[in-house]
């Protein structure tokens, strides 16, 4: 049989430690990235824009070009780079408070631009940063420290959903992935894979939401936060491949 | 090669934009500036640039961040409305160290105001530029000339300090007819500078830069300190007219300065002692001009389009209050000479209120 052998990605060696929370999604996420972005050979040529959020502290846990600006700007701030630089791998990594909360002009202007850049999208249903307040995809019924009695329709409006949001939009792909289990983090590395690759190809915009948990804000242990994911967020927030533009 | 022209100031300034180099400009409509945006969504592609209509004033700053770091010139334009949004990428650029130029073409009043000339954007720009001891040098063209010439130094100042610049002008600077020479196209690459992008060898870190220091508070603040210091001293620009022997001294920018010229000339003519300091600079304060006011002088002169007066509390501070201050300020109208003069002759005779 055959043994993988994991290696770190080299852009994670020797660098320290990112500081997530133990069992936060965040560490899986910058891992499966940088898996796909040296596999595709774009080691050194690529540049992330963080958010501020927790996905920052994957900012000093890198090598390579790494940016963080404003809550909520990763990708216009990607866009302008793109632009400038369209030979490089250009991604944006935030949350779902900046991408469909504070940021939710961009999320639709740069689709409906099809701009020629990446967004990978961390959803733990909550800001985690700011101490676990209600999100724009916290879930009917969660309980946050901004709904301290569970989101209510009436009281907090509807959560909302990218895959619903994007219908009809003529961007390259959308798919929502999860770090909760080996399968699912698979999957959702060749989502990256593909997303990349229609960047690179010159196909447009293309936007992967990771699930992920967020343990410490959920009140749960890192294993009651996976099953979390599995008995709650997966029922409402379905994976798969949404939008996939086919290639011209 | 530099050519002459009749254009209109945000035309002209944004072919001068191109012409120092810019090839990114993201931004969006706003009465008096949108010429910019008109003239570049035509001419940037022509240059081989690229330009985005963004969904508001505060992503094209973030946009620009971005093109900035990438290694481009960059710039957006827009008017109070628009700038009041332009605050948070404003401190993200000083934060982060990245050039970049901006332009306010001022409107009047607060809120949403209307579209005719004013000056009261001064202490929004000059002293409110986002969260958290951002800073950064103003220019203040007098002319559409003054606008083109501007573009070239405002990119050295911005790279030099790495750091952006804003040009304050307004709706009659932006939007009258004048002839200018245009200068040549300047070469820019887009590699030249490494703490934008540059090659990496394995192992090596690239531009990690957050909207927080990577080095800690003390060593960003003795750093930052420094840089905005060494800004102050060096970048103070102005003109000096008819100072050394004047009883009035007039202090104005734009509009307004051109107004205070024929002043003096008028004033000069009837005997009047008037000068002039025109601010070239609002940010930093152009301290050093106030040398030249002879000890006799009976005051100073503020005049500007603006309801409170805004320059005066930065020339009471260049004059460490020794001074007395008074002020003519008209709002929505471009200021008379003949009331300047008037109102000088009344600083002389003892009859005019202080501000
Ligand atoms: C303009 C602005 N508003 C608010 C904040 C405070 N803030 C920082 S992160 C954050 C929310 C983070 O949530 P999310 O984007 O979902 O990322 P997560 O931390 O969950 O990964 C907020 C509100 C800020 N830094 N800037
Ligand atoms: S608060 Fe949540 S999202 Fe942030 S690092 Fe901790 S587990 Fe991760």
């Amino acid at each position: 049989m055959a043994i993988k052998k994991f290696e770190i990605p080299e852009l994670l060696k020797d660098k320290p430690s990112h500081g997530a929370c133990q069992g936060c999604g965040h560490g899986i996420c910058w891992r499966i990235i940088y898996e796909v972005v040296e596999e595709l050979g774009y080691k050194n040529k690529h540049v992330i824009f963080h958010d501020l959020a927790c996905g920052s502290h994957g900012l000093f846990a890198t090598h390579g070009h790494a940016f963080s600006g404003a809550h909520g700007r990763a990708i216009p701030t990607a866009t302008g780079y793109k632009r400038i630089r369209p030979d490089m791998l250009v991604f944006s990594y935030a949350g779902d408070g900046a991408t469909y909360n504070i940021g939710m002009q961009h999320t639709v202007h740069t689709a409906a631009r099809n701009e020629n850049i990446t967004a990978i999208v961390v959803n733990n249903t909550n800001f985690g940063m700011t101490g676990g307040q209600m999100s724009a995809t916290s879930l009917i019924g969660q309980k946050t420290t901004s709904s301290p009695a569970g989101r209510d329709s009436k009281e907090n409006g509807n959560p909302i959903d990218i895959v619903n949001l994007y219908h009809g939009m003529d961007i390259a792909y959308l798919a929502r992935g999860a770090v909760d289990s080996v399968p699912n983090i698979n999957k959702t590395k060749n989502y990256i894979r593909k997303a990349f690759q229609k960047q690179m190809a010159g196909e447009g915009f293309s936007l992967v939401e990771i699930l992920a948990p967020c343990p410490t804000n959920w009140n749960l242990t890192p294993a009651a936060a996976l099953d979390r994911m599995e008995n709650e967020i997966f029922k409402i927030y379905t994976l798969g491949e949404f939008i996939e533009r086919s290639a011209k | 090669m530099a050519e002459k022209a009749i254009m209109k100031g945000n035309e002209a300034l944004a072919e001068a934009a191109l012409r120092a180099g810019c090839r990114f400009f993201s931004g969006y409509p706003i009465t008096p500036q949108t010429e910019v945006l008109e003239y570049l969504s035509w001419r940037m592609s022509e240059v081989g640039g690229e330009l985005i209509q963004t969904e508001d004033e505060l992503t094209g700053l973030h946009m620009l961040i971005g093109a900035s770091l990438a290694g481009s010139r960059v710039l957006s334009t827009s008017a109070g409305p628009g700038f009041a949004l332009f605050h948070e990428g404003i401190s993200y650029i000083c934060g982060c160290e990245i050039p970049a130029v901006l332009v306010d073409v001022q409107r009047v009043g607060g809120a949403c105001g209307g579209i005719s000339a004013s000056q009261g954007d001064y202490e929004e720009v000059t002293h409110g530029g986002g969260n958290g001891d951002s800073q950064y040098v103003v220019l203040t063209p007098a002319s559409v000339q003054e606008e083109v010439d501007m573009m070239k130094e405002a990119y050295e100042i911005a790279e030099k300090y790495r750091n952006p610049v804003v040009i304050l002008t307004d709706a009659i600077i932006g939007q009258m007819m004048e002839g200018i020479t245009l200068p040549d196209f300047a070469d820019i690459d887009i590699d030249k500078f490494d703490y934008t992008y540059k090659e990496l060898k394995d192992g090596e870190d690239g531009i990690q830069r957050g909207g927080y220091p990577g080095q800690g508070f003390p060593a960003y603040a003795a750093h930052m300190g420094a840089k905005y210091k060494a800004m102050k001293e060096a970048e103070q620009r102005w003109e000096n007219i008819e100072v050394s022997d004047a009883d009035v001294v007039c202090v104005a920018y734009g509009i307004s300065s051109r107004v205070c010229k024929e002043a003096v000339r008028k004033a000069r003519a009837k005997g009047i002692k008037l000068g002039l300091i025109r601010l070239i600079t609002a940010w930093p304060f152009p301290e050093k001009a106030f040398a030249e006011i002879n000890p006799d002088c009976k005051g100073l002169l503020a005049v500007e389009m603006s309801i409170k007066g805004q320059m005066v509390p930065d020339i009471k501070l260049a004059t460490k209050c020794n001074m007395p201050v008074y002020g003519y300020f008209s709002l929505d109208v471009v200021p008379d000479a003949d009331v300047v003069v008037e109102t000088a002759e009344k600083i002389i005779a003892g009859t005019c209120e202080e501000v």
